[in-house]
């Protein structure tokens, strides 16, 4: 009986291996033909979140790395001053602000996009950095700065094809055409910005509360003495 | 491995004598040096300056009138002229055996109307010992020969481009080695004003180029009425502050009317090297264009970007620019590096209240305050002295000599980039690209670390050529062998599977 359950199980694990494995492939596909893949992805199932993941981590390792490593030739970043855990969060707070932005507001204005949805689309469109940054950490090393034309072309080609891919990804997530998504970019920015003002509003208010409550203690305190 | 274990013994060396040569001060007032690392950050750095000697009214025995609000400074050979505007006169001293000894008082012109001076402002004396005065109370440049007998004037342009309305206000003047005179004046800021040697004016040169942003001139050509616009400064170039010619004829001008945020982007330029069409040639190859201090002090009294009152231009194109601000000297190399930086605000010898002029007679630099009346002289020191040393051997050829100096400069002081450039740079005329390429690492410096290692990556190749090649074989024929193996296998396998189908 135990035994038949654990094979069972091995199995089930195995197989989801398996369509983790093809998730991750699938994002080769998607960044070569985005206008299908980013159909397929959200509305066949093509993705998983579990690759996603796994895209954002390799993005930002790549991004850490290609700080840390890339010849001094080319960038020039003050290592001595640098926080990997700074670096990423400077990165991971207006994505995920982005994300939960545009979800906030295209589920006012019909977008069929889950915020699952947008996340899974946002991060597989960042596979293009990792393919193209990574390799170009090693190339630094390999040319000369009178070179560096090359380097920086890619670099550029990188950052264009992410941003293209996170375009097309929120037009087929949401079933929009390309105007209504530009419109919603300029309009997610915006939301992200007052989701900031939010925040800070909310915490300066917090600060406030609790200053409050902790005086009131002292008073306390003070006067039954 | 030897060179961080040099590093390191050089540090230990600094450190241990500092303490000693702050203790054995003999009788040199030291003034705090200093540099710009790569970060912009500041770096002590030993002195490659000190005060030798402080020239005042009593030292050149004028208590009975001593000098008043002095503007200029001039070196010719050996003699040293100042301008002392206040009393209408100008000094020659000549320097003797470390002393210095008024020789001359020249307040009159024999044969000129008027035959005196009015707020002379600056002074030029060519090698022949013509002397040639800006007199601006008179509105005239005034040209004598060196027994002050009048020769001519240069006076108000009678010319279509010079406005007429205003006076002819000479402020600093420049003569090249054919006698032509250039001229900055008060008011007009179209540029250096051009005299051919007979007197005649012909035209402007190096005119400070008009800044303002698209967004000033959309600013104020849509969104702003007439009458603002009238209230407003308009888009005018701003004059120069102050000219050098050097030894080959090009005009050094500095510059101090700008805003700190042009200082940064490289757009004000407040030293420039103009040449005979008036465009700015000054060589940067340095992260930092030369400007003088890069960050000051929030809040502080001297808050600001550098004045950069007047330049200075050594024989070997090193220049050296005077700040009003925070009275402090700075070196550049013919690359734009900076080389050292001293001089504080204050009253002690080597400080100074009122910046205004910056001369030098071999390596030893004359500055002027016109507060204290003091003409302040400076000596290179030995680590100063290498300094310079190092770069003429460079200039010369002598590439190993100036690697050999450079480490001695390194030993003094660890943190000197342009020591690990020049190193490097010697050791690539010999062809050591690698130890090349560490040098220019440390120095950040990555033009040249580029150009060693293109050098370095050829020699790679060459000597690999063969491994190279076999990578890239193996690499395009290995894929090719298991695809046709693959296929191969799977053809015998649906055989198979079709002879046992038949069965």
């Amino acid at each position: 009986m135990s035994v038949s359950k654990s094979a069972e199980s091995n199995a089930s694990r195995r197989e989801r291996f398996a369509r983790y494995r093809s998730t991750l492939r699938y994002g080769t596909y998607v960044i070569f033909h985005p206008f299908d893949g980013f159909w397929d992805l959200i509305h066949e199932h093509r993705g998983s979140l579990s690759a996603a993941n796994t895209f954002l981590v390799l993005f930002l390792i790549t991004y850490v790395l290609r700080l840390m490593l890339t010849n001094f030739q080319f960038i020039t970043a003050p290592l001595q001053y640098i926080n990997i855990y700074e670096q990423c969060g400077s990165f991971l707070f207006p994505f995920l602000t982005l994300c939960v932005s545009n979800w906030a507001l295209s589920t006012l204005f019909d977008g069929k996009g889950r915020l699952k949805d947008i996340y899974m689309a946002m991060c597989y469109a960042l596979l293009p950095y990792v393919l193209i940054q990574l390799p170009l950490i090693l190339l630094s090393h390999l040319i000369s700065f009178d070179e560096a034309s090359y380097y920086t072309v890619l670099a550029s080609v990188s950052v264009i094809w992410c941003l293209f891919l996170i375009f097309v990804g929120l037009m087929e997530v949401h079933d929009y055409g390309p105007g209504k998504t530009l419109i919603f970019l300029f309009a997610t920015i915006f939301g992200a910005l007052v989701i900031l003002f939010l925040i800070l509003v909310f915490f300066s208010l917090l600060s406030d509360a609790l200053g409050f409550f902790v005086s009131l203690y002292r008073e306390i305190v003070f006067r039954l003495n | 491995m030897i060179f961080q274990r040099m590093l390191l013994l050089s540090l230990c060396l600094v450190i241990a004598v500092m303490p000693i040569a702050v203790a054995s001060d003999d009788g040199f007032a030291s003034s705090y040096t200093y540099n710009y690392d790569y970060w912009g950050e500041i770096r002590e750095s030993p002195d490659a300056y000190r005060v030798s000697d402080v020239i005042y009214s009593a030292t050149l025995n004028l208590e009975e009138t001593p000098m008043r609000n002095p503007q200029s400074l001039f070196v010719q050979g050996q003699n040293l002229y100042v301008v002392d505007t206040g009393n209408n006169r100008i000094l020659e001293i000549a320097k003797q055996d470390d002393a210095y000894l008024l020789t001359r008082i020249i307040d009159r012109v024999e044969g000129a109307e008027p035959s005196t001076f009015s707020s002379p402002s600056d002074v030029f004396v060519d090698e022949e010992g013509t002397v040639y005065v800006a007199d601006p109370g008179n509105t005239r440049v005034i040209k004598m020969d060196k027994d002050l007998n009048y020769l001519q004037s240069f006076v108000k342009p009678q010319d279509s481009t010079f406005d007429q309305s205003i006076s002819f206000l000479p402020n600093k003047i420049a003569v090249d080695v054919s006698g032509r005179v250039f001229v900055l004046a008060t008011n007009v800021n179209k540029g250096l004003i051009k005299y051919e040697a007979d007197g005649t004016f012909t035209g402007y040169i190096g005119a400070n180029q008009v800044s303002y942003n698209l967004w000033d001139y959309v600013w104020k050509t849509f969104f702003t009425t007439k009458e603002q616009r009238a209230q407003q400064a308009s888009f005018v170039p701003t004059e120069y502050e102050n000219i050098y010619m050097d030894k080959e004829g090009f005009i050094y001008a500095t510059n101090t009317v700008f805003s700190e945020y042009d200082l940064l982007y490289d757009v004000a330029k407040p030293i420039r090297r103009l040449n005979s069409v008036g465009s700015d040639i000054l060589i940067k190859n340095d992260r930092y264009p030369p400007i003088g201090d890069l960050s000051w002090v929030e809040s502080s009294l001297d808050y600001g970007p550098s004045k950069l009152k007047d330049v200075t231009v050594l024989d070997n194109d090193i220049y050296i620019a005077f700040d009003r601000t925070r009275g402090r000297i700075f070196g550049y190399d013919p690359q734009g590096i900076m080389l050292w930086a001293f001089g504080n605000k204050g009253n002690s010898a080597g400080s100074f209240m009122g910046a205004v002029s910056i001369e030098h007679m071999g390596q030893d630099l004359y500055c002027l305050d016109e507060n204290q009346c003091s003409i302040t002289v400076f000596t290179p020191t030995d680590y100063g002295k290498l300094i310079y040393q190092a770069s003429d051997e460079y200039l010369r050829g002598a590439y190993e000599q100036s690697a050999d100096t450079w480490r001695q400069v390194l030993k003094l002081n660890a943190n000197y980039n342009l020591a690990f450039i020049g190193i490097g740079r010697a050791l690539m005329r010999q062809e050591q690209y690698k130890e090349a390429m560490d040098y220019f690492k440390m120095a950040h410096d990555r033009r040249n670390y580029g150009r060693a290692y293109r050098y370095y990556r050829k020699i790679l190749v060459e000597e690999n050529i063969g491994w190279i090649v076999a990578v890239v074989i193996l690499l395009l024929v290995v894929p090719l062998i298991l695809r046709k193996r693959h296929q191969m296998k799977e053809e015998v396998e649906e055989y198979e599977r079709l002879k046992v189908g038949r069965k």
